[in-house]
């Protein structure tokens, strides 16, 4: 078989399996953000942990009880690293220096899973299975907490409840990650991922060296990693280490883990709002710029530009050779249209081309189709903003799924829209401006710029990727980008939060034949029209001066 | 009868405890009970794919390692290692194989450093094979994502069979018949690309009579 048609086949393949599963898996989602029956396991959980499962909140108290969870996450997961030394399984390692132990917290938390350290040499096992992969779960369920929020604020009127965390959170970690995770994450030893608490164990090889096989409890991060579109590799070379990502099926298999759970959602959002077709038009926009962006990564990584990859023949570099060209395109363009930030090639090696479309999938705000959770909250503000910007067009009040989208919802819009390219475009600013920071670029030029601009795209859409040259592991790094995660995650909740309330408080408007369709081919193009032109106005001066100035160089 | 806590307070330690709960069930039950079923059902695999020879550990299948000779100084870092012509040669790696530091070059698709080593590489590999430098393939040039790559391209192995044939005195078709073997497909015939695994094949290298 061609490579060509192998690399079609892997595409083909995951939209299959991933179409297979948007019904049952969209549904099964929808019916436990819904039902009224607890658990006998979660009735007992709510009991230890003193809540009402029965009790909605409004969206501030919703919003408390989220940023709670998240701040007694961060100070957690501080202090285990910073204590691991004393604790079991530290694998000789080090307390954790505290502003990489900030970083690292943070990184978790807000589900970005950016990391300045090295896996291998700074974290022991604890801190990586009772820390970091904990964080992979709840950060995961907290995006979809809030987007499952969102849609009840379209589908309840004339209230100001707009469900539980503490349930949501509860079903979404025990009825959907857990059991998925514990699935696949046996599949994934039965490949080869290593499952063990052995630390670093010393072999002498038959060309006379001694090399180090590592340890741990990959296997079990390693699903969750995936599935909760979180990232963050257990070893430094993440999803291109053997360990974690042994042969071209397991490669396959973390693709399509590391979407299936985004790409389900917009059902999940159909069946809520009781019209399925809304679910329809959403993901069709997911896929289109999920199939066109997949496409030509695929092709600008073929095409092997720069000069020294032209020099080399193909775009190797940084690429494993069980992968090949094809599927680390297929993974490159996934990570980085969801918030995951998982790699199986160095993206720093990328072509200029491929290179800044990793860029360009994140700064469209990671929604085709996203992080779990966050790419579906954030589709919907875009919907929110194309419906208004018909409405501008024929001069009527808009209206989305029957709630009516005044200043007030427009005001929550559109803050959560500035937020993120604020943070990114100040931060990258600032870098480029101190002389110290703007030594830490390992390429020099328009991709040394690259370098910079990825990593504060990368952390304000807690996507968690990186052009890995540049050297992050430095005070002013570790600081910036920590806050930059921080506030590129909780800003824009807040003002999901927000809107959910106001839209639960509504009494809906029956649907006029002046009422624009939004499950129709016309809205899923104005939708991705909205998409396209807000990114590209937004970002395009600074992509001019880094990948698009490499590439025309 | 004490007063009731402020909100603030009682949210934060209604949220301790969730997490502390959430700790117990998916940092330690769930990492715990795939370790046990891995261990059972899977125990090689999940134990890092150690394989052996003459009953003593030589590595892990999915590891690749480095096959150089010894250094003339050993206590000399800027030495660098040159490869041993009786083995076949693992793909080029940043971090040179190093089981505690997995990681790529990093280096941009116009970076002169890369430019340059590219070159190096292809002259290199061209003398010490023998061949042409146009024919040297792109898997050769080129440092793997993880810089623990066990495989090769099959266009790379047989690059090396008349010097590995040479320096062990063993027939090409023996050799070619040994890299037909340890060549992996594409899992499913067509997922991921296909090589050659550098590990086994030096193995069974080892073990020829």
């Amino acid at each position: 078989m061609s490579s060509t048609l192998a690399g079609w086949l892997q595409a083909v393949a995951l939209v299959g399996a991933l179409a297979l599963c948007y019904r049952p898996l969209g549904d099964y989602i929808a019916k436990l953000l819904t039902t009224a029956k607890h658990l006998r396991v979660e009735r007992g959980l709510y009991r230890v942990i003193g809540v009402d499962g029965d009790a909605d909140q409004r969206w501030p108290s919703y919003l408390r009880s989220v940023l709670a969870f998240s701040a007694v996450s961060l100070l957690f997961l501080y202090l285990l690293q910073r204590t691991q030394q004393w604790l079991l399984l530290s694998v000789d390692n080090k307390a954790v220096e505290a502003h990489t132990a900030w970083n690292t917290a943070v990184s978790f938390v807000t589900n970005t899973n950016w990391q300045s350290y090295s896996g291998e040499s700074t974290m022991g096992h604890l801190v990586q299975m009772a820390g970091l992969a904990v964080q992979n779960f709840v950060s995961a369920a907290v995006g979809i907490a809030i987007v499952a929020a969102l849609i009840r604020g379209f589908t309840r009127n004339r209230t100001d409840r707009i469900g539980n965390f503490w349930v949501d959170l509860t079903r979404i970690v025990l009825r959907l990650l857990l059991p998925l995770s514990i699935v696949f994450a046996l599949v994934l030893v039965a490949n080869g991922v290593i499952q063990n608490f052995h630390g670093f164990h010393d072999i002498a090889t038959l060309g006379g060296d001694t090399q180090s096989i590592p340890g741990g409890p990959v296997a079990s991060q390693e699903a969750i990693k995936e599935l909760g579109t979180n990232g963050g590799g257990f070893f430094n070379a993440n999803s291109a280490h053997p360990f974690e990502n042994p042969n071209g099926f397991t490669n396959w298999l973390e693709i399509f883990l590391l979407l299936v759970i985004s790409f389900a959602l917009p059902r999940t959002f159909g069946k809520m709002v009781g019209d399925n077709r809304q679910g329809y038009a959403i993901v069709a926009v997911m896929g289109l710029f999920w199939v066109a962006s997949a496409a030509l990564m695929t092709l600008a990584e073929q095409h092997h530009g720069g000069a020294a990859l032209q020099a080399a023949g193909g775009a190797m570099e940084g690429k494993e050779q069980r992968f090949g060209i094809a599927a680390s395109s297929l993974f490159a363009t996934s990570t980085t249209l969801t918030s995951t930030g998982a790699v199986d090639a160095a993206h720093d090696s990328l072509t200029p081309f491929g290179g800044g479309l990793t860029i360009f999938n994140m700064m469209l705000g990671e929604i085709a189709p996203g992080g779990t959770g966050s790419g579906l909250y954030g589709m919907l503000i875009l919907a929110i903003v194309a419906v208004f910007v018909a409405g501008l067009m024929v001069g009527r009040t808009p209206e989305y799924l029957g709630k009516k989208l005044g200043s007030r919802e427009m005001k929550f819009a559109s803050l959560y829209i500035l937020t993120t390219p604020t943070i990114v475009l100040v931060g990258t600013g600032l870098a480029m401006a101190l002389p110290g920071e703007r030594a830490g670029m390992l390429n020099s030029g328009a991709h040394g710029f690259s370098e910079v601009l990825y990593a504060f795209t990368s952390a304000s859409n807690n996507n968690g990727s990186a052009f890995g040259g540049i050297t992050v592991n430095t005070e002013w790094y570790d600081t910036t980008l920590g806050l930059a995660m921080l506030f590129g995650r909780f800003l824009p909740m807040v003002f999901v939060l927000a809107l959910a309330g106001s839209l639960a408080q509504q009494q809906p408007v029956p649907a006029t034949p002046g009422t624009l369709p939004t499950h129709k081919p016309l809205f899923v193009g104005l939708l991705s029209g909205v998409v396209l032109i807000v990114v590209g106005l937004t970002y395009f001066p600074a992509l001019a001066l880094g990948p698009i100035a490499e590439g025309l160089h | 009868m004490s007063k009731p806590l402020p909100t603030a307070v009682r949210t934060h330690a209604t949220a301790l405890r969730m997490l502390l709960v959430m700790t117990v069930i998916l940092g330690l039950a769930y990492p715990l009970l795939v370790t046990g079923i891995g261990q059972v059902a899977f125990a090689s695999k999940a134990n890092g794919s150690i394989v052996s020879s003459d009953g003593k550990e030589i590595g892990s299948s999915l590891l690749g390692q480095n096959y150089n000779l010894p250094k003339k100084n050993p206590d000399d870092p800027k030495e660098e290692a040159q490869p041993d012509p009786k083995w076949f040669q693992p793909r080029p790696a940043a971090n040179g194989y190093d089981g505690k530091n997995s990681g790529a070059s990093n280096l941009g698709p116009n970076s002169p450093d890369l430019l340059k080593l590219v070159e190096d590489r292809r002259a290199a590999a061209a003398a010490f094979d023998g061949v042409d430098p146009a024919t040297v393939p792109v898997d050769a040039l080129t440092a793997s994502g993880s810089s623990l790559d066990p495989n090769i391209s099959v266009a790379y192995a047989k690059e090396q069979v008349a010097r590995v044939a040479k320096a062990r005195n063993l027939s090409a078709d023996t050799l070619n018949g040994l890299i037909a073997k340890y060549t992996q497909g594409r899992s499913l015939g067509f997922l991921g690309q296909d090589g050659v695994n550098v590990v086994l094949l030096n193995k069974a290298l080892s073990e020829q009579k």
